[in-house]
């Protein structure tokens, strides 16, 4: 490849830019014959899988001890402004989160692609893996000008998978809301970027390193990289258009955003904020903790109220990014205090909630499309009791659901944990308010963790569990195996973090060196959990699966030689109620209701409730943002007011045109003059 | 002198219970039991005066002491459940919309009281100096309550609660203020609250009713 | 650690699914009495399995195997956090597995399992029962949590062991009042997640107030004695957290004899004994809040619980 003529073909960086380039090769495959399904989905989406563990056994080379940052400049790019690339620990890590999900999702998508579905799947393949091409670009990118191109190819492709079903119009209006924010997110970026280069005029991420700012321009470059970043992982209120867009794109699109893309997002913060910046003044920590927490619980709340299974994931996504932000924003206030070992911690958790995101909710958009392949039917008010139809997405999923509600022994778990165990020592800051009010933010990624697993139970409870709501559910069937297989690998990456909190930890503290200088300790072995110090704090994953597993085994052996076992199927009992209809069962709206009821004021509700007389009684709850109708609308009238002004310059006379330019062209000379 | 130290300890713990009966002042719904929390506050009040005397060896506090038992924990009290029962008031319940958001706006007043205090005590040089955080959040839960109340009735009590926070302060700060200004302050409160009286049957005979929200229609438009 | 420290760990695990019945059976019967009814012998609960294990199973006809799952789950959580919670020694080999925040999220673990096992029979009440325990769960936790922060500043660690060893090495008795907060919270957030009154009735059987009994309607024989089991367990649990973090005395510390247990056992019926009075004393005394008057309730406790925390922060201790 002369791509990388300077670099000699066995280190880590060349091999990771021939696998990039070998994504963008199978995507350009995929136009040979773009609509023989044999060929693009179960020929080369395997590839692009093949390729994607590829990336991630690359990018853990750099995540092993020993390892110093690659770097290279490549002869691509502009005459003067050549694309600069880096592979340090940071970045291999987010390499490895976007190999190994991305791996996952592609595996599943080869069995999910089918004809007839918008886009010529060929065209389809090109986009998808320009995508994920686009990602690891990225987050290899060394200089702020490769890092814009990549970053608005991920945009544009993404986009355009969003838009795969183009010919419904709702679909096309969340793709344009989702490339408008993407672009304001963009000039965030870019405006970020600008600052950062502190009037060296040198695009590369050394020169911003080596930049000096005043303290105003160094917060001013903070708070718009805040801003950018932000908007691409959906921050609250930047957030709006996660729920449109993940709904609209096909199953294994959302779970790539939503796993993979939003997690880009928060590498381009953390490599600026914690890279790039030097130390700043502790509100940036705490305007990003307190941005997270808000968001982390924004979404939990407005997950437990959707109606639509994606919509409802999306939510979830919010959430889940509000707590890796929490998390990060700890790190960067722990950092401002000089306060290493817990920064290490905070950003530890961050790292590892991102990595362990990426995998289950996957794994749950995937769950949904092999839902919606099976029944047609996106709405959690029509399904129900699929867990009899559908046993091993229903399997699957419930260690996804488990694993996103943070439950012990999984894997959201032992980032919950950890982000808990960090603000557990903030009490020692030195600062009279912070000191009292940091720790409370604990109670925050309590409350959302315990929503997130109510909202779970609502999420597995409503779609697999019960009776089936509408007829036809009973003729579902199973995944095809191909999804089962992605579906499966994803759920290994949710049980084995879990299992193994440590390796994950280890392999985290490497970035945590590179990034805040030092890392959390090391425990006493691989099974043990013990970021600060043994006697303070400790958990096992391992353990206590052995435990949990060997008390049921157990409590098994010994039931079945207490008891006689002999079992009755009967109808079931219901307090004695004699007629029983699937309708009776709380719908996804009913068992929203306690959270509309406590949560009131935070949402925009219009309720049509029955009249006593009704002879058909229906209720309908539709539940919107305040943030849309109070914000985003006035602000898009206010864009469209200004527009109007502006098209008083556009007479439709060619003469007017002409004069402009002429005008133009004397200031100007007039300027030089 | 592990008994001053066992004294202070206690006097800590006396002042947990009063920021407790503060909070729980702020949520109770019923006139009558807010009455028996102020006692309550009263009782707490005396028993850390008598010990702070007890350990400092300060004969004036012990004198101070029995002034806030006669007044805060016999006279008032009585008073005010007299009036209730003239005024027919005892099982009035007064509606307190959202208590959770009350409760976490009286959270960050506390936050709030403490963050300051902390400055102010490191000056002190009492053993109890680090309870006027406690004092002060006191005093600011006290006003809260009268602003979150709309019956005249429960803002007097709302009233004397806040007077007891700034007897706490003085007791653990500086040891009590001089008897002049305490007499002072002890013959202030008993006319408060004799006008207090006047005016709640003035209230009723004008409104027939105690709800201060009446006395919006005062206003001219 | 030595192969007596394995001894013990299983020995403490059987003394709590032992005498886990037992406490309930006492609260019950300390709760008759003081209603002027005629008390239940307290090996009433041992009956209750005794019954429920020879009974014949009525299974609903559409149960999948995440129903005959749940029970064995829920069982096991609450086992395996008897197993780290140290009741009557802190010698515990296994105790490090999990922390006190890994003991809120097993609890949490084995709350999901019996929402998910109530919803999967899809009958109205089921689901009912699932998403008020959710509720309560979701406002409970972070006071829990907010506790245990309060209890983990007192004493340096949040490992339970570690944190009896602290309070008890203390040389003389220091009165903590930011332990006296979380202790008032650390009830409240007890009474809501064992279903206890006034936040859910044990003893009702009203179809629409109950909150734990309509999520184990459907369970019958084996499979309701093991939820049942558990649910009497957890209560026991949470007591002997209570004792851990409050009022430790007793517990025999790392490396005692055969004879401090016997005291530390002792001890920890003393405790119970006490605790299941006041318990069925409160109960009585309490009446059964409205649903939505519970997240008022656990407001409070998640106050006291945080102003344990301040309080600690500025008395510096």
């Amino acid at each position: 490849m002369h791509v990388v003529s300077s670099l000699t073909t066995t280190t880590p960086l060349a091999g990771l830019l021939i696998l990039v380039a070998s994504w963008f090769l199978i995507g350009a495959l995929g136009l040979i014959q773009p609509n023989r399904i044999g060929w693009v989905a179960r020929t080369l989406f395997p590839l692009g899988a093949l390729v994607a563990l590829g990336i991630a056994g690359v990018g853990a080379m750099s995540l092993v001890p020993g390892f110093t940052a690659q770097s290279s400049v490549l002869a691509l790019g502009l005459p003067n402004m050549p694309f600069h690339v880096r592979l340090d620990t940071l970045s291999g890590f987010f390499l490895v989160l976007l190999g190994s999900a991305g791996a996952g999702i592609s595996i599943f998508a080869a069995g999910y692609f089918r004809q007839g579905e918008g886009t010529a799947p060929g065209l389809l393949c090109l986009q998808y893996h320009v995508f994920l091409a686009s990602m690891a670009l990225v987050v290899l990118a060394d200089d702020a000008y490769l890092f814009m191109v990549a970053w608005e190819t991920m945009a544009l492709s993404s986009y355009f998978l969003v838009v795969t079903q183009h010919r419904i119009p709702e679909i096309r209006r969340a793709g344009f809301l989702y490339l408008l924010m993407a672009h304001v997110g963009a000039l965030g970026i870019l405006l970020s970027f600008g600052v950062l280069q502190g009037g060296s005029w040198q695009m590369t991420f050394d020169a911003m390193r080596a930049a000096h700012l005043t303290p105003a321009w160094a917060s001013a470059a903070f708070v718009l990289a805040l801003f950018g970043f932000g908007a691409k992982a959906g921050l609250v209120p930047l957030h709006v258009w996660l729920p449109e867009a993940h709904p609209a794109a096909p199953s294994p699109v959302s779970a790539m955003m939503s796993g993979l893309m939003l997690k880009v997002g928060v590498y381009g913060l953390l490599r600026v904020s914690l890279d790039l910046l030097h130390v700043g003044p502790w509100w940036w920590g705490l305007l990003t903790l307190g941005l997270g927490l808000g968001t982390a619980l924004y979404g939990a709340i407005f997950a437990a109220v959707q109606t639509d299974m994606k919509r409802l994931l999306a939510y979830s996504s919010i959430e889940n990014i509000g707590l890796i932000f929490a998390g990060i924003g700890l790190a960067l206030l722990c950092r401002s205090f000089d306060m290493r070992l817990l920064a290490a911690l905070a950003l530890a958790a961050a790292l590892i909630h991102a990595f362990n995101h990426a995998f289950f909710k996957s794994l749950l958009f995937l769950v949904t499309g092999s839902v919606m392949h099976a029944t047609g039917e996106r709405s959690l008010g029509k399904l129900g009791g699929l867990i009899r139809y559908m046993p091993w997405v229903a399997a699957l999923a419930l260690i996804g659901s488990l694993a996103i509600a943070g439950l012990p022994p999984l894997n959201g778990f032992v980032s919950e944990w950890l982000l808990l165990q960090a603000f557990l020592q903030t009490p020692r800051i030195p600062h009279a308010f912070l000191n009292m009010i940091v720790p409370l933010g604990a109670a925050l990624v309590a409350l959302t963790v315990a929503l997130a697993g109510y909202v779970m139970v609502k999420f597995y409870g409503v779609i697999f569990l019960g009776q089936p709501r509408e007829q036809g559910l009973e003729n579902a069937h199973d995944a095809s195996w191909l999804e089962r297989v992605g579906l499966s690998w994803l759920a290994l990456g949710c049980v084995l973090i879990g299992v193994f909190p440590q390796v994950a930890l280890d392999v985290v503290s490497r970035i945590t060196r590179q990034l805040v200088g030092t890392s959390v300790q090391r425990g006493p072995s691989p099974w043990w959990m013990t970021p600060i110090t043994s006697s303070q704090t400790s958990y096992s994953g391992l353990w206590l699966w052995v435990g949990l597993l060997l008390v049921i085994g157990v409590t098994f052996v010994l039931v079945r030689r207490i008891y006689h076992g002999r079992v009755r199927r009967t109808p079931p009992w219901d307090c004695g109620y004699p007629w029983q209809t699937p309708r009776m069962q709380d719908s996804s709206e009913g068992f929203g209701q306690p959270i509309r009821h406590l949560f009131g004021p935070v949402f925009r509700m219009q309720r049509e409730l029955p009249h006593p007389s009704d002879p058909k009684p229906t209720y309908r709850v539709q539940v919107q943002e305040h943030f849309w109708h109070q914000l985003y609308l006035p602000l898009g009238r206010l864009v469209q007011r200004t527009a109007e002004r502006v098209t008083i310059l556009q007479g439709g006379r060619l003469s007017t045109y002409l004069l402009y330019s002429f005008m133009t062209l004397i200031l100007l000379l007039v300027w030089v003059l | 002198m592990p008994h001053v130290n066992f004294a202070a300890q206690v006097v800590q713990m006396l002042a947990g219970a009063l920021l407790l009966i503060s909070f729980a002042m702020l949520a109770e719904r019923r006139s009558r039991r807010l009455l028996i929390l102020l006692v309550w506050q009263g009782v707490v009040l005396v028993t850390s005066t008598v010990l702070v005397a007890a350990s400092a060896h300060l004969t004036h506090l012990y004198y101070s002491a029995a002034l806030t038992l006669l007044l805060k924990v016999c006279v008032l009290p009585l008073i005010l459940f007299r009036l209730m029962r003239k005024l027919g008031i005892e099982r009035d319940n007064e509606p307190l919309v959202n208590v959770p958001t009350l409760m976490l706006v009286g959270l960050c007043l506390v936050i709030f009281a403490f963050g300051l205090a902390q400055p102010v005590s490191a000056l002190a040089t009492t053993v109890l100096r680090k309870t006027l955080g406690i004092a002060i959040a006191v005093i600011l839960l006290s006003f809260l309550m009268i602003l979150a109340r709309r019956k005249a009735f429960t803002q007097v009590i709302g009233f004397l609660s806040l007077e007891n926070g700034l007897f706490f302060a003085a007791t653990t700060t500086t040891y009590g203020m001089p008897m002049v200004v305490e007499l002072g302050m002890a013959l202030d409160l008993l006319v408060a609250v004799f006008i207090f009286g006047i005016f709640f049957f003035h209230i009723r005979e004008q409104f027939d009713s105690l709800d201060l929200d009446q006395l919006e229609s005062l206003k001219e438009d | 650690m030595s192969a007596i420290a394995y001894v013990w760990q299983v020995g403490e695990c059987l003394l709590a699914i032992a005498l886990a019945p037992l406490f309930t059976g006492w609260v019950g019967q300390c709760r008759a009495w003081l209603q002027n009814r005629s008390a239940p012998p307290l090996w009433q609960p041992y009956r209750l399995l005794r019954k429920l294990f020879h009974k014949d199973a009525a299974l609903a006809t559409d149960a999948s195997w995440l129903f005959r799952l749940a029970p064995y789950v829920v069982f096991s959580t609450m086992v395996v956090a008897a197993a780290i919670i140290p009741s009557v020694t802190t010698d515990l080999p296994l105790a490090r597995v999990a922390d006190a925040i890994a003991l809120v999220g097993v609890f949490a673990t084995g709350r999901v399992f019996i929402s998910l096992a109530a919803m999967d029979i899809g009958a109205g009440f089921g689901s009912m029962g699932a998403r008020r325990e959710m509720m309560i769960g979701f406002l409970a936790e972070p006071a829990l949590l907010m506790v245990l922060f309060s209890a983990f500043m007192t004493h340096g660690s949040t490992a339970l062991p570690e944190m009896v060893e602290g309070l008890l090495s203390q040389p003389h008795i220091v009165l903590h009042p930011s332990l006296f907060f979380a202790g008032v919270a650390f009830v409240m957030v007890l009474l809501a997640e064992n279903a206890r009154l006034p936040v859910d009735n044990p003893s009702t059987h009203l179809e629409l107030t109950m909150i734990h009994e309509a999520m184990i309607l459907e369970y019958s024989a084996r499979h309701l004695a093991l939820l049942e089991w558990a649910s009497w367990l957890k209560l026991f649990n949470y007591a002997c957290i209570g004792f851990a973090l409050f009022m430790p005395w007793g517990i025999a510390l790392h490396g005692a004899g055969a004879g401090r247990l016997a005291l530390a056992i002792a001890a920890l019926l003393g405790k119970l004994v006490v605790a299941g009075a006041a318990l069925a004393l409160f109960e009585t005394l309490s009446a059964k809040l409205r649903l939505f008057r519970a997240p008022e309730f656990l407001t409070m406790a998640f106050l006291f619980a945080v102003l344990g925390l301040l309080v600690y922060l500025l008395l510096g201790a």
